[in-house]
């Protein structure tokens, strides 16, 4: 039942006004009627909530990041140093600005891949799956378009590269290289694209997006197991939405919050794999640092691309790599129409097909750190 | 290659004496070289009349000296570019070792032959032979190479100033300048050795029995040299120990993962300073020492300040870690008691 406020008191007052205004009556019913089941696997219900409070985070410092930063060959590295070395906490928000950028990319790894192996994506959840297939892809373009702007030597040389395998797709891939650089080199003109995709058009969409995924969530409410299908009601176990899992949810945050602290405050520059020291300024006449290594979560396509050889059959290497990257992608997309089975029955090929590509992700991403 | 001068006769195998004239029929003809090699100088043999070796060859038909294929050699001839020549610079030591540190071949000549084991362990020796460095001089940068003969004592200071100008123009201006030049001392060579030169360092400089000032100076020689040589003794020291501190409390503060950038670009002023008051010292001035040193001075201590609070920053941060680290927990801990209490009171 809803938990509206009876009786009387400042809150009850407030209550009052704004649902004489909204009639929200009926979605505090609604919220109060909401469950969540509980099970061995509860626990991946959170990590959804983890990505979403740390994207908040990273509005939050980006937003502050924006007041000093200024893009441009000229003004980039200046002012990401000012902020580090003479805003007061500029140190901090650069910091915390990007250990939640990492940490909410593995909150949403985590996330999907446990929604995947646990059928959550199954009718009538396809929309949910494609709307957080698609916030996985622009939090991607987040991380490559942010890896740019602090214009260090590092950043430079890994857009380079970056852009560059951009420009092995067949047909459109040089004009859509020229396109991301704003010209045949990565320049000054590449910032200021990285720039505006990365505060304005990557925001806008992952708001939209975001928006609806929540929705989606809040409609349908959790996905239950599989083997709950057939059980009666007295066998299933729940716990109310609100407070119950809403308050926990809020303890998981808050437990986020101190391990980005730690993280932020103990390793400002990140720590062995997942690192971002300022370094020098880029030079684009310099040569390229011996080792060129994209965000970890690009390493294991990087990887791939990297050990391929220069022809497979009469296709050349590292465009037959982006052919099979693009028809995993596409699979793994269209997941919740190729598995058109319902209830209990489980898609073992299809399981199989998931823990390959885990097994190949975690594979090459060792490969491409023990290798270098 | 198809236009170099045809044999027209058997000359036979020329003489020790007669090599000079031998090469020199193409070596010192500037338009038949044209055609070859246009960058190559054609005065070989007129500077090898002039140098020691030539001298002794051609006026006193010594055959013991080099000629030129005494450090070319015969037919493995390779432009001193080439790493494998035997005039490469990092060969060159050794070609001319092959003679000058032969005790028992030298002996007539009553010059010493520990030149090779003195520049092997000299700062110009460490450079090129261990460092690999082709820009640090080898035996003919000093010596010449086709004129070899050793620097006359008053065309030292040419000699090494062709590297070290600076210290050569300060020196040509300082009160040394004319007394070395009238009691014909070896200007650089007199405090800094010849083919032995080590690394200078502060202890030169000073009034310790160990500086090199003493060796001609004393508190009642007449002059200001002994008051001088220990201001710019004292100056100099001052900068060092400001420079050390400065490094150790930078040094800190780099590894405790500081943002350092401003501090490092100010402490390398610092060492520049040092290496100019060092310099400076070839002036034997000791006001201009002083005020050199007092300029670093005042660097290193702006270094060491700001790092200090770099270092303070460093705990300030850990400690405000702590603090909202238990602020969190207790908030967790709350919390998770009112879930409790919440889930407790709905049962």
């Amino acid at each position: 039942m809803a938990t509206k406020p009876t009786g009387s008191g400042f809150f009850d007052s407030l209550y009052g006004w704004v649902n004489e205004r909204f009639k929200i009556d009926a979605l505090v019913e609604y919220m109060g009627d909401k469950k969540v089941p509980v099970h061995g696997h509860s626990i991946f219900y959170y990590f959804g909530g983890i990505s979403l409070f740390l994207f908040v985070v990273q509005v939050v410092t980006g937003i502050l990041l924006l007041m000093y930063y200024r893009p441009g060959a000229d003004s980039a590295y200046e002012s990401v140093r000012f902020i580090v070395a003479n805003v007061q906490f500029g140190w901090l928000v650069r910091s915390v600005h990007s250990w939640s950028a990492n940490l909410m990319i593995l909150a949403v790894f985590v996330h999907m891949f446990t929604v995947f192996f646990t059928y959550a994506y199954r009718r009538p959840r396809e929309l949910t799956w494609l709307t957080g297939i698609g916030l996985l892809g622009l939090a991607l373009m987040f991380g490559f378009s942010g890896y740019l702007l602090p214009w260090n030597e590092l950043a430079f040389f890994a857009t380079r590269v970056g852009t560059g395998m951009a420009g092995a797709i067949p047909i459109i891939g040089d004009d859509l290289m020229i396109v991301m650089r704003g010209g045949e080199e990565v320049t000054g003109a590449t910032i200021g694209r990285f720039f505006g995709l990365h505060v304005a058009i990557l925001p806008g969409l992952f708001t939209v997006l975001l928006a609806a995924h929540l929705v989606f969530i809040q409609r349908q409410g959790m996905s239950e197991p599989i083997s709950w299908q057939g059980r009666t009601e007295k066998d299933k176990q729940y716990q109310r939405f609100f407070p119950s899992f809403l308050l926990r949810d809020l303890l998981v945050w808050l437990i986020a919050l101190n391990v980005l602290a730690i993280l932020a405050v103990l390793f400002p520059d990140g720590i062995g794999a997942v690192h971002w020291p300022l370094g020098t300024k880029a030079d684009p006449f310099a040569p390229p640092p011996e080792v060129i290594r994209p965000e970890w979560y690009f390493m294991f396509a990087f990887q791939a691309l990297k050990m391929l050889p220069a022809h497979v059959l009469f296709i050349e290497g590292e465009l037959f790599g982006i052919i099979v990257f693009t028809i995993g992608g596409v699979i793994w997309t269209l997941v919740p129409f190729v598995d058109r089975k319902a209830g209990n029955r489980k898609a073992s090929y299809l399981m199989a097909f998931g823990w390959l590509v885990l097994a190949f992700i975690i594979a090459m991403t060792a490969l491409g750190y023990i290798l270098e | 290659m198809d236009d170099v001068r045809k044999v027209s006769d058997y000359r036979g195998i020329p003489s020790h004496t007669q090599v000079p004239q031998f090469c020199a029929r193409c070596h010192s003809d500037a338009a038949y070289m044209r055609g070859h090699n246009p960058s190559l100088p054609t005065d070989q043999l007129d500077k090898y009349r002039t140098s020691v070796h030539g001298i002794l060859l051609l006026t006193k038909n010594d055959t013991k000296v080099a000629n030129c294929v005494s450090c070319h050699s015969v037919h493995e001839i390779g432009d001193a570019k080439m790493p494998h020549s035997s005039t490469h610079p990092v060969n060159l030591i050794e070609t001319c070792g092959k003679c000058h540190s032969d005790p028992e071949y030298m002996r007539e000549y009553r010059i010493p032959t520990s030149q090779v084991e003195d520049y092997k362990a000299s700062v110009h020796g460490i450079a090129l032979l261990e460092q690999n460095d082709l820009g640090a001089p080898a035996c003919n940068d000093c010596h010449s190479n086709h004129g070899a003969a050793p620097p006359g004592f008053n065309s030292l200071s040419a000699v090494c100033g062709n590297c070290h100008a600076i210290e050569a123009d300060l020196f040509n201006g300082s009160p040394h300048k004319p007394a070395f030049d009238e009691n014909e001392y070896p200007m650089c060579e007199s405090c800094h050795s010849n083919h032995r030169i080590i690394k200078p360092h502060e202890g030169m400089v000073g009034i310790d029995e160990k500086a090199i000032c003493v060796e001609c100076h004393s508190a009642d020689d007449g002059t200001a040299a002994f008051e001088t040589a220990s201001a710019m003794a004292d100056a100099i020291g001052q900068l060092i120990t400001a420079h050390r501190r400065a490094d150790s409390v930078l040094s800190e503060a780099i590894d405790k993962g500081m943002m350092t950038t401003d501090e490092e670009f100010r402490f390398k002023e610092v060492s520049q300073a040092l290496i100019q008051a060092k310099t400076l010292v070839h002036a034997f001035n000791a006001d201009s020492v002083a005020s050199k040193a007092a300029e670093g001075i005042n660097k290193a201590d702006s270094v060491v300040a700001n790092s200090a609070a770099l270092i303070d920053e460093y705990h300030f941060r850990r400690k405000g870690l702590g603090f909202a680290t238990l602020f969190i927990t207790i908030l967790v801990v709350a919390l998770y008691l009112k879930i409790r209490q919440i889930e407790r009171t709905a049962e």
